[in-house]
């Protein structure tokens, strides 16, 4: 492993927040195409039943996240930029092909490139919140009324939570695929799990040489 | 690496260990001492085992000693001491046969001028039909309804089970030895003293005398209601299923709760019950509905009480009819008449019941049926033969009152009896046959339609042009016996399905039925294209690496 250093990149909490949330996508996926007629796996009781408990379990976990999120000052890592964005988009459509370096590195305290920062920003901020929105109002249909909300339509809620379900699914493919972009095919994913990433040992020297220069 | 991930794996299992469970596997206590659904408790509780006491043995009583020849005179008798029942049945529908909350001069009813896809109509008919009348000797219209000896006690209340009104006798029994030659079966007359002696609260029997038997045999038209609702196992009907068998042994009375001789049940456009309400809400309630003992909230799963608003208890725990006996499911008057060597004949069908009759047509029997299912707020709408009718589309003779925007609507399984009927093609209205009788203008006697719908129509005083033909009918009944055992309910997708058995009831959206379709394909499109576009991505990957190694070696 010449030229590659290792680095902690990922707390235990937040490991166990990505994988428990992995999980839950999948199950909620699952269950919730199962509910939409899309095919039969658990039966229709046993899939709506699911669906709602993962769901509430899911809301639970978000906002464990958001807590996270803000007390731990983490959320900076989910600030927009445009700066290097499209070298980071030139990289994954041609350079990747070439063996060029990925241009920009993961840093503790610079997690995400900037395509991932807006990426997960669009889900965490938004698709993921109108998710949640329309599931709870999906789950609680039958007291729209009571709650003064009588002028919903089951047909665009439930639309709209399908449609957040394909973004969902379109991403989670995407990521999936991505993780095997690293200097071998399962790093990222390991480093998912043990919370090393290994890193090319150059930024250690820019960094070091950057000292030396004070 | 595995060390690293071992607390997040506790942590896991702590969620999983400290969470609730789905609530289809949810053990939660309802009630004290039982898991069982709070509909269950409600309902158990509501009709503990009954301890019906009565101060009089009527065996004993002398009124009902003397010498009896006729019915009015046992009605006579029971009058003595009853002194207001007569009074009391004169109002009710038993007796009446009028829908009560119909404006007068409609005449809904079988006793009016509504008009069914059965034998069509009691008018000019009346000895044949009457013979379920609770009551003696409604042969014509000039029967006297006010007359009190006329009712007949005796049919509802007698507990022998030798009581039989002849069929043809205008709701009289035999008074000797006679044969119905329709079906061989000799009628005695009755035992006077014995039956009068043995009366008491109306059994199913006595019920089902009639309503296991309407349209003129067993099972041909309710198709929840039939001779075998007389003893039940649990397997078909849960509420009069046998004891032995699991059940709770109601007979009708149980849920037909009766004020003044006024048995709680829908008639016609009235609906069964007004409110929704359970006997927790008002005690005096009729037990009519499901929710008057199950409440409004009887499952253990909040999202099946979710439907308890717009879904009849029915429609889930009826999954079919007739499934016992079949029932009469088609009618088509226009084929009657064949002669065969120039007699009427009956032709035999399949399950056992006749496929044509000389006299009525061609019939479809069908067992196990699967009910239609439609909007429904307890009140059913009747065609009367003074109603214009629309000939180019089936008739709708008796139709559910209700859609998705009526909030006491609620999806209800129905039987619809099919058939063809005959109406006045220039008058554009239903008409009244005079079939049955010993006159030449009877159907049934010369098998002429133009004489016997003359007859009919003139005897009820509505107009008839002479021409006429054969119109597709509809008829409903509700679907509320035959509640079958809680396994046996419809599973979710029954409904929650593409082309389930709510395929046709149009106006919602229901999960796992409706979709926004140009939605699915934008969004499957989007998965596939993205599932191509990493897979093609990944691809290059892997070409362009062996093709850098390559260069290097």
């Amino acid at each position: 492993m010449t030229g590659r250093t290792k680095i902690y990149l990922y707390t235990r909490y937040e490991r166990f927040w990505h994988w428990i949330q992995a999980l839950l996508i999948v199950l909620l996926l699952l269950t919730g195409l199962e509910v939409h007629g899309a095919f039969r796996l658990l039966g229709f009781k046993r899939a709506v039943a699911w669906h709602e408990t993962l769901g509430v379990t899911w809301l639970v976990l978000f906002a464990f996240f958001v807590f996270w999120l803000f007390t731990t000052g983490q959320w900076k890592q989910y600030i927009p930029t445009t700066k290097k964005l499209f070298e980071v988009i030139r990289y994954y459509a041609s350079g990747i092909f070439k063996g060029e370096p990925h241009p920009v590195k993961k840093r503790p305290e610079a997690k995400h490139n900037p395509l991932q920062r807006l990426t997960y920003l669009g889900l965490a901020a938004l698709l993921l919140p109108v998710q949640m929105l329309t599931g709870l109002l999906y789950w609680t249909y039958n007291s729209w009324a009571a709650w003064g909300l009588g002028f919903l339509s089951l047909e665009v809620v439930a639309a709209l939570h399908m449609l957040c379900a394909f973004a969902i699914l379109v991403f989670f493919i995407v990521h999936v695929y991505m993780t095997t972009t690293g200097h071998t095919l399962t790093a990222h994913i390991a480093a998912m799990f043990s919370g090393w990433e290994e890193v090319e040992e150059d930024e250690v020297q820019d960094w070091e040489r950057a000292r030396k220069g004070v | 690496m595995f060390s690293a991930i071992r607390p997040a794996l506790l942590l896991l299992a702590l969620l999983a260990v400290s969470w609730p469970a789905p609530p289809a596997l949810a053990q939660v206590p309802a009630a004290p001492a039982t898991d069982e659904a709070q509909g269950r408790v409600m309902a158990r509780q509501a009709t503990k085992e009954r301890q019906l006491w009565i101060t009089a043995d009527h065996s004993k009583h002398e009124a009902l000693k003397q010498p009896f020849t006729s019915g009015p005179e046992v009605t006579k008798a029971c009058l003595s001491c009853h002194n207001q029942a007569a009074l009391q049945f004169h109002k009710t529908i038993h007796w009446t046969w009028l829908d009560p909350s119909e404006p007068p001069d409609r005449k809904v009813g079988k006793g009016g001028l509504t008009v069914n896809n059965f034998c069509v109509a009691l008018a000019s008919n009346e000895p044949r039909c009457t013979s379920c009348h609770a009551g003696y000797g409604w042969k014509d219209k000039n029967f006297d309804f006010t007359d009190p000896a006329k009712v007949d006690c005796l049919v509802c209340h007698e507990h022998t089970g030798t009581y039989k009104k002849f069929p043809t006798m205008a709701g009289n029994p035999a008074s000797e030895p006679t044969v119905f030659p329709e079906d061989k079966q000799e009628y005695l007359p009755p035992d006077w003293n014995a039956v009068a002696q043995s009366v008491g609260r109306p059994e199913r029997s006595n019920c089902g005398a009639c309503h296991f038997y309407g349209g003129g045999g067993d099972a041909v038209k309710h198709g929840d209601l039939d001779s075998s609702m007389t003893n039940p196992t649990k397997a078909l009907d849960v509420h009069m299923g046998s004891k032995e068998s699991g059940g709770q042994n109601f007979d009708c009375a149980r849920c037909h709760t009766t004020k003044l001789h006024n048995i709680a049940g829908r008639i016609y456009s009235t609906p069964a019950a007004k409110d929704r309400k359970s006997l927790v809400q008002d005690d005096l309630a009729p037990k009519i509905m499901c929710e008057s003992c199950h409440t409004a909230t009887p499952h253990k799963s909040a999202k099946m009480n979710d439907h308890t608003d717009r879904v009849a208890c029915q429609s889930c725990h009826i999954p079919e009819f007739a499934r016992v006996i079949p029932t009469k499911m088609r009618w088509d008057w226009s084929t009657a008449g064949k002669m065969k060597d120039g007699k009427p004949f009956k032709t035999d069908g399949p399950l056992g019941k006749p496929s044509y009759d000389t006299k009525k047509g061609d019939f479809t029997w069908e067992k196990d049926v699967v009910p239609e299912y439609y909007w429904f707020n307890g009140s059913i709408t009747n065609v009367t033969a003074k109603d214009k009718i629309d000939p180019s589309k089936p008739v709708r003779l008796a139709w559910p009152r209700g859609e998705r925007s009526d909030p006491n609507a609620r999806i209800m399984p129905f039987k619809v009896h099919r058939g063809k009927t005959p109406y006045d093609t220039v008058n554009r209205t239903m008409l009244v046959p005079h079939l049955f009788g010993k006159d030449d203008a009877a159907y049934w006697k010369s098998y002429d339609w133009a004489t016997a719908l003359k007859a009919g129509m003139e005897y009820v005083n509505l107009p008839f042009s002479g021409q006429f033909d054969f119109v597709e009918t509809e008829y409903v009944y509700p679907t509320t016996h035959m509640v079958a055992p809680k396994d046996k309910a419809l599973a979710c997708e029954q409904c929650h399905a593409r082309t389930g058995r709510l395929a046709n009831l149009a106006g919602f959206y229901m999960p796992g039925r409706d979709r926004v379709t140009a939605l699915d394909w934008l969004g499957w499109l989007g998965v596939i294209g993205s599932v191509a576009g990493v897979g093609l991505h990944g691809l290059a990957r892997a070409f362009s690496r062996r093709n850098h190694k390559e260069d290097k070696s």
